[in-house]
């Protein structure tokens, strides 16, 4: 595994430096992250490269994950619906199962550090011990909290509030609150397989094998096949830029063969595709990091037409390869790209397809565009800016004024 | 001569979010009027924070979400070009985004147009942690050599925190040559107007200016 200072040609040694005197200050300074899987989906990602990282700059970081049964699960996924706005009835034995599962994991766990970051809602109620406890405690959200159900807003307001700090990835998610809000932006691995450097031989490869013609344009969005994804306005953008470009599209992702919803739009998808030999729809296994890598490498515009996202990282992801980048302003989208300065925003299928036309028209432009928004990301994406933020937020909890002097 | 050596700090940024948008103009205003003075540095500056290697610089984020997400050019325009370099102090700039803001409601058409869904302005603050670099100048020269080697951050600390947050009245660095007797590159630092600059392109534009004074 990476660690941190080999990050030092990507960032700059003057990063790795601030990393380490943070890391100083912050010396053996406790913390503690909790959460409710050690395995699978962003957050168990993001704290397996994180914690070593923290430890080893000198803090001492630790990691527990709470346990729970089906019907607790049951009850969480209907809150993390509620949260994006589903409707969803919760009666108060489910509240109360709710309640009764975070209390028997505190009963068990230890709390005595300094900092406890709590991430999301299903471990929330633990914040009930630190009414025994003198430590700092820390709400992280990493769901898009932007249209939150009035039941589930009410219910976990009470426990936010108890918080010293609440985390949101994006500004759309912040709500008034008495508990102070931070902006910690989710980030990417610039030494994962997925965005580490691939040579231009493996891209070509990659592409023979799908049997793509990277002799013309390729368009390409990596998205799982989901309706908020937009894969069939992609193709109708595409559509209108075939009139007067000879160009590819490529929609790759996974995620449909458990998904009854993801098989649905996948067909509809192949049905609007309309055996267009030049659009080519893939579906990718799970453990198809590099594929993806090299097709957004290899793409001469990369799209992400969502009508909603969470965050939006596989924007960063191609931004960060040196694409430009063509996407929705939805989510956490507007804070990676700003509209013609490293990136395009766009809100329908014709201002995309009318933007897919100019940047494969004007490939200087597009060039100008990729580079700035390679440099956006290296200063504000990647995962040692994420690491930089965890700590200072810990360091300023224990500090009242705006400007602190480490 | 002896003089007190110039200490080079840097400087990192934790975001805070006010829980506080606006979707129209008047809206805007209303906030501008009443979010701590911390988040009007913060909208005039984060630009060149995050994007401080883009030239021409995009303008401060009122102005930036004004002319995008509510298409008001004109508005927009006025904002950009407000010259935060001739500001001492944050409750001043506030005032100035305030009057041509008033102003503008009370002349200008269709003023309460809705930002789309989605697109509206979250106020923000933030909060500095000033870090020591360790690096450290006691004479002219040091001073050069360090100025060619340290983080870009460091830079914008004494070039834009210093004067406008801090409220110090000038930058780090002239007051620091002021003292060392280099009265004419102070000046000269003193009247550059950073605010026009890459972060890169200021290093070497402070730097010509010293290698003019030395040479």
């Amino acid at each position: 595994m990476a660690q941190v200072k080999d990050y030092a040609d990507i960032v700059g040694e003057s990063v790795i430096d601030e990393l380490y005197a943070i890391g100083d200050k912050a010396h053996d300074m406790k913390i503690q992250h909790v959460n409710s899987t050690a395995v699978g989906g962003g957050v168990a990602e993001i704290l397996t490269r994180l914690v070593p990282m923290m430890n080893e700059l000198g803090v001492q970081a630790r990691w527990d994950v709470i346990k729970g049964g089906e019907k607790f699960f049951t009850i969480t996924k209907k809150m993390h619906n509620a949260l994006h706005g589903v409707p969803e009835t919760f009666s108060d034995g489910d509240w109360a199962h709710f309640m009764e599962v975070d209390r028997e994991n505190a009963r068990s766990m230890n709390f005595d550090n300094n900092v406890v970051f709590i991430h999301d809602p299903q471990p929330i109620g633990l914040v009930e011990q630190r009414e025994h406890l003198d430590n700092k405690w820390v709400w992280r959200c990493h769901i898009d909290f932007s249209e939150p159900r009035e039941n589930v807003w009410l219910f976990l307001k009470d426990f936010i509030e108890r918080f010293d700090g609440a985390i949101f990835s994006a500004p759309a998610f912040s709500r008034p609150l008495k508990t102070k809000q931070f902006l910690i932006s989710p980030s990417i691995d610039p030494l994962s397989d997925k965005n580490k450097d691939l040579t231009d031989d493996f891209v070509e490869s990659m592409f023979e094998r799908f049997g793509i013609d990277r002799k013309r344009p390729v368009v390409t969005q990596i998205s799982r096949f989901d309706y908020l994804k937009d894969p069939v306005g992609v193709i109708k953008a595409y559509k209108l830029v075939k009139r007067y470009i000879d160009c590819q599209l490529v929609l790759a992702g996974g995620g449909a063969t458990d998904d009854p919803e993801g098989e649905k739009v996948l067909s509809e998808v192949r049905e609007a595709a309309d055996g267009d030999k030049d659009i080519f729809v893939l579906l990718l296994p799970p453990s198809s990091d590099v594929e993806i890598n090299a097709l957004q490498r290899g793409s001469t515009v990369v799209l992400q037409k969502s009508l909603r996202e969470g965050f939006g990282l596989t924007v960063a992801e191609a931004m960060w390869k040196t694409r430009p980048v063509i996407a929705s302003a939805v989510g956490g989208i507007p804070l990676q790209i700003k509209h013609k300065y490293n990136g395009i925003l766009t809100h329908s299928v014709e201002g995309t397809a009318y933007w897919i036309k100019q940047l494969i028209n004007e490939p200087n432009y597009a060039r100008e565009l990729a580079r700035n928004g390679k440099e956006h990301i290296r200063q504000n994406f990647l995962i040692t800016r994420h690491l930089r933020d965890y700590l200072l937020l810990s360091l300023s909890l224990f500090h009242d004024k705006d400007i602190v002097y480490l | 001569m002896e003089n007190t050596p110039f200490e080079f700090k840097s400087r990192l940024v934790l975001t805070e979010l006010l829980g506080r948008r606006a979707a129209t103009l008047p809206e805007l205003v209303e906030g501008i009027r009443s979010v701590p003075l911390s988040s009007i540095y913060h909208h005039t500056h984060r630009f060149l924070q995050q994007h401080h290697f883009l030239s021409p610089e995009p303008p401060n984020d009122f102005a930036y979400w004004v002319t995008n997400m509510l298409n008001d050019e004109i508005a927009g325009e006025k904002l950009a070009s407000i010259d935060v370099m001739q500001f001492l102090k944050l409750s001043d700039l506030r005032q100035r985004f305030l009057t041509l803001l008033e102003d503008y409601l009370r002349t200008a058409n269709n003023v309460n147009r809705q930002s789309p869904e989605g697109e509206e302005f979250h106020f923000m603050s933030s909060r500095i942690f000033v870090v020591p670099t360790g690096k450290i100048a006691r004479t002219v020269e040091e001073f050069r050599e360090v100025l060619k080697a340290v983080s870009i951050h460091s830079i914008y600390f004494h070039m834009f925190e210093a004067k406008l947050r801090l409220e110090k009245g000038d930058n780090d660095f002239s007051i620091w040559l002021r003292s060392a007797g280099k009265e004419r590159e102070a000046e000269q630092i003193s009247r550059l107007d950073p605010y026009t600059f890459t972060l890169e392109g200021l290093r070497e534009r402070l730097l010509k200016i010293i290698n003019n004074g030395t040479s």
